[in-house]
């Protein structure tokens, strides 16, 4: 079964702007906010089934409901993130010891080295992509790669609004990836194709990746992505897979949704 | 001129994610260029690979511009070390371990940053002023007490020589000396170079004066006027020798005769062993060259010439002198830091028929500047070809033969 970490929105809002999707002045709905997490987990946990580990919300954290970004984990290693900008750095003690109080053995990247975890490290079994550029340095990932040894192939995010690699770039469980090539530089689109084969690319159109289709959740032959993406759920749905539509724009106001809100620990 | 580079390594998963190639793209794209040292490529999948990447860019500025652009896909400037400097222990003495120059352009890294190292000459030390950020090379007679020198060989860096742009018998020497060779389209593309040099000398250009090191070889096998036509023409503005061709050159001015050798009459004149004592006994007793050429005792031959246009000359003594000369330095190592001084503004260098003013001047000169070695006895060419330098002509030949034939590509009617 899998298991997912997650955080309570209790203190989610926007406090400061750290990417083109956050504004101030545009309020988040604390009260829709919270029905539209309940809404997520109930899924995740009752049509998905998956198992979810809750974590301590944190006044004065409100990106921590954005569990992604608590780190990575493989088998019982975790490498918790060195997030790029100060507002986030605060939640860097409250992952990693979540991490330890939980009986992972974790390796920490050296200071000043940024790396925001599963938000931009996500792959296949044999071999994962590194987003880097916006929030990750491309050298965490030489260095994860020997901790884990795996191939860590970096991507450039040439487009601010994919400010994380999970906002355009999601593999499957089946071998196909879902994602928006214009995020990517021509090298990228070359290391993707190399890597994927091309009935396995699924590439998706600007409004949907606008509405973070790629932002999804897969586990087994389930996949929870935002609602309002029928192309991607077409191209979804004509490979077997299983789609639950979740509304998720409250998150969006911050720049996340499904995927952003639950780290993968299996 | 200052070689702008920095090496960088790039570790990772770089061959299949492209990013080795995109940096390589991004540097040329700004106009930079790279020379790739090493690339170990994983064995397998997860195995990273890792690159170490000269780049290498015509500024400062733009190097800088490069290694910003290419900082984020990984590529790092490694970290080397400053050079280590010790203090010279007394005045003329190296301290242990002193790095020895080459005559190639050579840096030295002090506080982080890569020092170009000022006045490049082989077989010398390396001054290092930390507070200016400069670095110099220093003859061992002149170092003093507490001066700061390098020691041993971290940090410092010699920058290979380019191959000159100029397509001409320099631009792809093969460091062959022969007395079979012809000689014909080596000493047009010499002369090219002096018509080049002489536009640019007139203009003020820096590094655009010839310097000829020359013996009284010249003198006795008939190169003086040729030599003298070069000099009035403004093709030679140096001139490096000993006593011995001044001295040759003004008995034929005085006597007629060089050695006591008839030029006119062909043969060895009675008492005329005595001409080039005579000569000297006169010139000292006028004071100077200079003198003896403005007062018009001198009319014709080299030294006037170098009066009458201003041609540096300096002139070493050896203990053979007879006399010597007013002006001879008779000092070898004030002599070598006269000679030192000419070299930074010379932009060729015309080495004739003197194993030892040939040899003297070769380690004076940076590998950058071009070189003509002419010598009937081909060891003294060999030595000079051999000193690693593309830029090094070696000529097996007669002093005059090659004064006349050049001074005649210039245009010289005699």
């Amino acid at each position: 079964m899998s298991r997912l970490l997650v955080c309570p929105p209790d203190y989610f809002g926007i406090e400061y702007e750290i990417n083109p999707w956050m504004r101030r002045s545009n309020a988040v709905d604390s009260g829709q906010a919270v029905r539209q997490w309940h809404h997520l987990m109930q899924v995740l946990e009752q049509e998905v089934g998956a198992r979810l580990e809750r974590m301590q919300p944190i006044p004065g954290l409100p990106d921590l409901v954005f569990t992604a970004n608590a780190g990575v984990v493989m088998g019982r290693k975790a490498v918790p993130s060195r997030f790029r900008y100060a507002e986030r750095q605060k939640e860097e003690a409250y992952f990693e010891d979540w991490f330890r109080t939980h009986g992972y053995d974790v390796l920490t990247l050296e200071k000043g080295l940024v790396f925001e975890g599963a938000g931009d490290l996500l792959g296949f079994p044999d071999g994962w992509f590194g987003g880097y550029r916006q929030r990750s340095d491309i050298r965490a990932f030489s260095i994860i790669s020997e901790w884990f040894t795996r191939e860590i192939l970096p991507l450039e995010l040439v487009d601010s609004r994919f400010y994380h690699l999970d906002t355009c770039f999601c593999p499957l469980s089946g071998g196909e990836l879902l994602y928006y090539p214009a995020a990517f530089d021509r090298y990228g689109r070359a290391a993707i194709a190399e890597r994927i084969a091309p009935e396995r690319r699924l590439a998706i159109p600007e409004d949907e990746a606008l509405k973070f289709a790629c932002n999804a959740v897969c586990v087994g032959k389930h996949v929870t992505l935002p609602t309002g993406c029928p192309h991607t759920e077409q191209l979804l749905d004509a490979r077997g897979y299983r789609l639950h539509p979740v509304p998720l724009d409250e998150f969006m106001k911050s720049g996340g949704s499904a995927k952003c809100l639950t780290l993968a620990l299996d | 001129m200052m070689q702008n580079q920095e090496t960088v390594v790039l570790q990772g998963h770089i061959i299949d994610s492209l990013i080795l190639a995109k940096v390589l793209d991004t540097i040329l794209m700004l106009n930079g260029t790279f020379d790739l040292q090493d690339v170990q490529i994983g064995k397998t999948r997860e195995e990273p690979s890792r690159a170490r990447i000269i780049v290498q860019a015509s500024s400062a500025k733009l190097l800088s511009e490069i290694l910003h652009a290419i900082q984020p896909h990984g590529a790092s400037v490694e970290s080397e070390r400053d050079c280590k400097l010790t203090e010279a222990p007394a005045d003329g003495i190296f301290p242990d371990e002193f790095y020895a120059t080459t005559h190639l352009s050579t840096q030295v890294r002090v506080r982080d940053q890569w020092v170009e190292v000022e006045g490049i000459e082989m077989d010398l030390g390396i001054r290092v002023d930390q507070a200016r950020l400069t670095a110099r090379t220093v003859p061992m007679g002149e170092v003093k007490r507490g001066d700061l020198i390098v020691t041993g060989r971290e940090g410092v860096r010699v920058i290979p020589l380019q191959r000159p742009r100029d397509r001409d018998v320099f631009s792809f020497m093969e460091s062959q000396v022969s007395a079979e060779r012809p000689h014909g389209h080596i000493i047009g593309d010499i002369a090219k170079r002096l018509v080049q040099l002489r536009a640019g000398f007139r203009e003020g250009k820096v590094g655009s004066k010839v310097l000829l090191a020359g013996g009284p070889a010249i003198v006795h096998a008939g190169g003086r006027e040729a030599l003298t036509w070069l000099i009035d023409e403004e093709f030679i503005h140096v001139l490096f020798c000993g006593n011995a061709l001044p001295a040759h050159d003004m008995e034929v001015d005085l006597y007629g005769t060089s050695l006591g050798y008839g030029h006119v009459a062909g043969r060895v004149l009675p008492h005329g062993h005595e001409h080039h004592l005579r000569t000297i006994n006169r010139i000292r007793a006028i004071g100077s060259i200079e003198a003896a050429v403005r007062s018009g005792v001198v009319k014709t031959g080299i030294m006037a010439a170098c009066v009458r246009r201003g041609a540096q000359v300096v002139m070493a003594g050896t203990i053979r002198d007879d006399g010597p000369l007013p002006g001879v330095i008779t000092d070898s190592v004030e002599a070598q830091a006269a000679m030192r001084e000419a070299i930074p503004d010379i932009g060729l260098a015309l080495l004739v028929a003197s194993t030892l003013h040939a040899v003297a001047t070769g380690n004076l000169l940076p590998a950058t500047v071009p070189s003509v070695c002419v010598d009937v006895n081909p060891a003294v060419p060999t030595k000079l070809a051999d000193r690693g330098s593309f830029q090094a002509v070696g000529l097996v030949m007669d002093a005059a033969s090659f004064l006349r034939e050049l001074a005649r590509e210039l245009d010289w009617k005699l």
